[in-house]
């Protein structure tokens, strides 16, 4: 029986984890969601794969939240790590206690 | 309604586990605590290393998570040692007393001698652990039972095996109408803007976000910036990319659930469902945080093995990978390295969990209490004076 060499961890994310090392060409594979997808570089394990297509400027989703932000354009099988993704800056991220209300000023809903 | 087997408190509280206990208010007491539980075999002691020149804060912080810890369901009598005129145990045992627990005290001061505390002190509890074993498990609603959330060495697969999977589990616990604590403030620091999102109300929010903020600082107080220092180069070797990704792993052991409300350090949560408690990452600190505030039973997340026990909860270990499993079994009681190897899901390890967190209630060991590790250690936020 093939096993899944990767994981989603949400399925909303556009990146999975592989949980073997991949060199190029090699296949990810995710029985449930019906993944069989070539990575286009190597792949160290612990490490995510873009599986739906991340313009620059897109969400990096996973666990279903925005772990971040695409400094580049991703295409499907690419590394996704600190060379093409940046983290959110304070403005995105609304740490300010006092600026923050659930609703209305002073939120960015969209992170 | 699901049910598990527990033993039913006076103060309308079930317990899990039926501990007869001895614990020290001062540390130096330690000793003294250790050798009275030895002298009755089945007593298990509660040692903390505390003194008595605290700051007010902190003061109020080791009473609290004392009180906690010997009105703690789990315990069915507690034997408090204390030390000099203004010691807190007699305060502790009458109030206690009041909500029908059994508590006593015992005071060594000029007018105390060991003698009289190791024979006084062994004959209470040599009565009381007889008592105990008299009491019957009975059925009890899952909705009495609550949960503490924790991970302590952590490795690049906790947030992607484990703590995922006890995330399943927690979820599954809050639609059973039961509680659940998610712990560490630190582990928050990146993502507390998606927890804060996940709060009830505005009020919850602003709390939740409040308790990061403060630590954050305390941790600047001392020169050292966690935001900027995160992710570690060694993190980023593992995969991690963002401080958010990071932060993301820890705070998933407490699934999707909405947050009801944000506890004190040792505080009992005022309402079911998923809240957070404000603890540092030391897991014996936060352990027994949480053990204070109540819950029965820690689910704790593990890449490298930490042997963590409590002296009144049961703690469950989950391994984040095969190797760990492999190498350390004799410390893991549910291996989610199944996920790594593509043999189970997330869901598959959550429910395994989720059974297991009813086995250990109805009285099943885990591996800490086979190895009768009983760490304790109270969080303090300032040095001693």
């Amino acid at each position: 029986m093939k096993l899944n060499n990767a994981i989603q961890l949400h399925a909303e994310d556009n990146v999975v984890v592989a949980l073997n090392s991949f060199e190029m060409n090699e296949e990810v594979y995710i029985k449930e969601i019906g993944l069989n997808l070539k990575v286009v570089n190597k792949i160290p394990y612990g490490h995510k794969v873009c599986v739906k297509k991340i313009n620059a400027g897109d969400k990096i989703l996973k666990y279903g939240e925005c772990m971040g932000i695409a400094t580049e354009d991703i295409n499907l099988g690419q590394h996704v790590h600190v060379h093409n993704v940046r983290g959110l800056n304070e403005s995105e991220r609304l740490v300010s206690v006092n600026d923050f209300q659930l609703e209305g000023v002073g939120v960015n809903e969209d992170y | 309604m699901k049910t598990i087997k527990g033993y039913p408190r006076k103060n309308g509280t079930y317990g899990v586990r039926n501990h007869v206990i001895v614990i020290n208010t001062v540390g130096e007491l330690a000793g003294i605590t250790n050798r009275l539980a030895d002298l009755v075999p089945g007593v298990v002691p509660v040692v903390q290393q505390g003194g008595t020149s605290q700051f007010p804060e902190d003061a109020m912080q080791t009473i609290r998570t004392i009180k906690g810890t010997v009105g703690h369901p789990n315990v069915n009598a507690a034997l408090v040692l204390g030390m000099g005129e203004n010691d807190f145990a007699n305060q502790i045992a009458s109030e206690l007393n009041e909500e029908h627990c059994k508590v006593k005290s015992l005071v060594l001061n000029s007018g105390t001698t060991l003698d009289k505390i190791f024979s006084e002190g062994s004959q209470w509890l040599k009565e009381a652990y007889e008592e105990s074993l008299l009491d019957v498990r009975v059925d009890i609603p899952i909705t009495e039972l609550t949960i503490g959330l924790e991970c302590g060495g952590s490795d690049a697969w906790s947030g992607i095996t484990a703590n995922p999977a006890i995330g399943v589990c927690s979820d599954l616990i809050v639609e059973a109408g039961a509680t659940s604590i998610l712990a560490e403030t630190t582990e928050a620091i990146g993502a507390e803007h998606i927890l804060a999102r996940r709060a009830t109300n505005n009020d919850v929010a602003k709390q939740f976000l409040t308790i990061v903020k403060n630590y954050e600082q305390r941790i600047l107080d001392t020169g050292e910036d966690i935001r900027s220092a995160n992710p570690t180069p060694g993190n980023m070797v593992g995969g991690l990319t963002t401080l958010e990704e990071k932060s993301l792993g820890c705070i998933k052991k407490g699934g999707n659930s909405v947050l009801q409300q944000v506890l004190k350090y040792a505080e009992k949560p005022a309402t079911k469902g998923f809240v957070f408690m404000d603890t540092p990452g030391y897991d014996v600190e936060s352990v027994a945080g949480l053990a204070a505030g109540g819950a029965q039973i820690v689910l704790f997340s593990t890449g490298k093995g930490s042997p963590t026990g409590s002296p009144i909860v049961p703690v469950i270990k989950v391994g984040t990978n095969p190797k760990l499993y492999e190498i350390m079994s004799e410390h893991i009681d549910v291996n989610a390295g199944t996920i790594v190897e593509g043999k189970n899901s997330l869901q598959d390890v959550g429910e395994e969990i989720y059974n297991l967190v009813f086995d250990v209630a109805n009285g099943e060991k885990t591996k800490a209490e086979n190895h009768r590790n009983q760490e304790f250690a109270i969080w303090r936020l300032a040095q001693s004076i």
